[in-house]
């Protein structure tokens, strides 16, 4: 989303919403669209599962309610009131201050906005806030425990120098800690990851300072020490360029 | 973004009637409905979320000896289902190939049925033209950067290609989409669920005003031994199919008895190979010409200033996919 798209003075969005009235009903059926009779909504059994301040049977209009909504971050609870449109991203940092989690290109393509939700890593910047009303989110600032002590991986982060910049940082610790849990629920040992699968599985993070060799160090040394492997430094030893992770 | 408003069924039958007004479109992933949204190029007011519906993200083995597959679940969970990943490793290597882990672990299968091509010039609401997005408008494509763009089913109107792998391989594994509507249940082959542009290109396939994809169904599996999922792209990783082919085989002895070959990136839909298919079976792969073969399956591709190297990379594309499935060469 263009930033200037919040500001309902710029004139540009009126010009962009002009344009996408004109497009009409041709993307109705994007995702099983159904214009169709308008009557039959009301009172179905699904009334009882929507959320509050939402009437089932209505057609939105361009100014559509805030909802109340909890969410539960890093094992806290939150109540806010957000429009349906607020991605899961926007919630973390505007609402809830959490701006650890970062917003890259925030249309799926970079990564950076990666955050685990029960314990999958997802991109949050595509995942509207209101669809995780159940849901257990954790953020890079939850990955570290209460006392301070790093997770594994951010300790192995820091130790591999994993990092430039350090923008998509979040998202490819967020990213790793669901790739390694990924694994152990499948019963493979991470330790036993090539560093082909390893690039190929972490291909959803961009770093556009080019420390990939760095982050498949660090992603080696924490998937070795969770399965308890001895280390085996010659393996990180192959470069990443030309295949798998690679610069954008 | 524009705004909407969101209600949450619980079933399918509220699924249905919470869809039954004017701008309503189901959300379960998000991952191609809400950058859809993003950009402008899709404006839902009312969102009916599915996503609670779990009877609709399980995998099981069929009565018929197949695998029925929910519509609602999760291409990463499909991919490494153990059913999936023993049968059919022709879809779950499809699905391996696509997007990025956060994306298929957001992403179902009924979205993936559904995602829109990535064209740009369907993308970016800042082009003017697009008869996809604004019918009668014009394609930007046809006269403009056209490198991604469709070989084969193209029409005067629009060439743009269907991104998705995973439909891919359900086209050559003969899957069959269970749809559902107010007035019932019924079936859709996986080969007429997308359509062909025509003159009609805003309909990317055969899904019906108010219905739901609730199923995908495979019938018993005949490739699990000789497969192979070939995509061909920019990158190793993350990002859509140049070209690619899914290629299943099963033998009876040295000789083909069944073949199932569909292409990628080469057409408004998952384009399947019935000819080639019928000329390998009943024949032992050495006494055949594959590339004969593939120059005929694609004989008919029409080429555009920038996408005129698909022919050649298709074609070599099948020809080695085959071999590989056969075991003739390492992917």
């Amino acid at each position: 989303m263009h930033p200037d798209e919040r500001n309902p003075n710029n004139p540009a969005l009126s010009r962009r919403l002009f344009l996408q009235a004109a497009a009409g009903a041709a993307a109705g059926a994007a995702a099983g669209a159904a214009p169709g009779a308008s009557a039959g909504a009301a009172g179905s059994p699904a009334s009882p599962g929507a959320l509050q301040g939402e009437a089932p049977s209505a057609v939105a209009t361009s100014d559509a309610p805030s909802v109340s909504l909890t969410l539960e971050v890093n094992g806290s609870r939150h109540d806010l009131r957000i429009e349906p449109r607020v991605t899961l991203l926007d919630a973390l940092r505007e609402q809830l201050q959490l701006t650890g989690t970062k917003k890259g290109c925030d249309r799926g393509q970079c990564g950076a906005c990666t955050v685990l939700v029960n314990g999958r890593r997802i991109n949050s910047c595509l995942s509207l806030a209101i669809m995780h009303q159940s849901d257990h989110i954790t953020t890079v600032e939850g990955l570290a425990q209460p006392d301070g002590s790093l997770h594994p991986l951010q300790q192995a982060f820091l130790e591999q120098d994993a990092f430039q910049c350090g923008y998509c940082t979040p998202g490819q610790l967020c990213s790793a800690v669901g790739m390694l849990d990924e694994h152990r629920r499948r019963g493979v040992a991470a330790a036993a990851l090539t560093d082909a699968e390893i690039r190929e599985s972490m291909s959803g993070n961009l770093c556009r300072c080019g420390a990939y060799p760095q982050l498949l160090a660090a992603i080696r040394q924490a998937a070795e020490a969770q399965t308890g492997a001895a280390g085996n430094g010659a393996r990180t030893g192959s470069c990443m360029q030309g295949s798998g992770m690679r610069t954008a | 973004m524009n705004n909407f408003s969101y209600v949450r069924a619980a079933d399918v039958e509220a699924a249905l009637r919470l869809a039954a007004v004017p701008g309503a479109a189901f959300i379960a992933g998000g991952t191609n409905l809400v950058d859809l949204i993003k950009g402008g190029v899709t404006q839902p007011r009312v969102l009916v979320d599915i996503t609670q519906i779990t009877a609709l993200a399980q995998i099981q083995e069929s009565a018929q000896g197949g695998v029925r597959i929910g519509a609602l679940a999760p291409n990463s969970d499909l991919a490494a289902h153990p059913l999936i990943a023993a049968r059919y490793p022709l879809l779950s290597q499809a699905l391996l190939s696509g997007a990025s882990a956060q994306l298929r672990n957001m992403a179902t299968v009924g979205g993936n049925l559904l995602q829109r091509t990535r064209c740009y010039y369907f993308y970016d609401t800042g082009f003017e033209r697009c008869n996809k997005r604004r019918p009668g408008s014009g394609c930007g494509a046809r006269e403009g950067y056209n490198r991604m763009h469709a070989i084969l089913g193209g029409s005067e109107q629009c060439i743009a290609v269907n991104p998705s792998d995973m439909c891919v391989a359900l086209a050559a594994l003969d899957a069959v989409v269970e749809v559902r509507s107010l007035r019932g249940t019924h079936r859709i082959p996986m080969t007429d669920f997308h359509r062909l542009p025509g003159t009609t290109p805003q309909r990317d396939t055969n899904l019906g005003s108010g219905e739901l994809i609730t199923a995908v169904e495979l019938p018993p599996s005949r490739y699990a031994q000789h497969s192979n999922y070939l995509k061909l792209r920019d990158r190793a990783s993350y990002a859509f199919a140049l070209v690619s082919v899914a290629a299943g085989l099963d033998f009876d002895g040295e000789r083909i008895a069944a073949a199932g070959v569909a292409l990628g990136g080469v057409a408004p839909k998952p384009w399947r190979l019935v000819a080639f298919e019928a000329a390998l079976r009943g024949r032992r792969l050495a006494e055949l010409d594959l590339a004969e073969l593939a120059a005929a399956a694609t004989a008919d591709a029409e080429t555009l200033p920038y996408n005129s190297f698909k022919t050649e990379l298709v074609r070599r594309a099948i020809v080695r996919a085959v071999r590989v499935a056969a075991g003739l060469e390492d992917a």
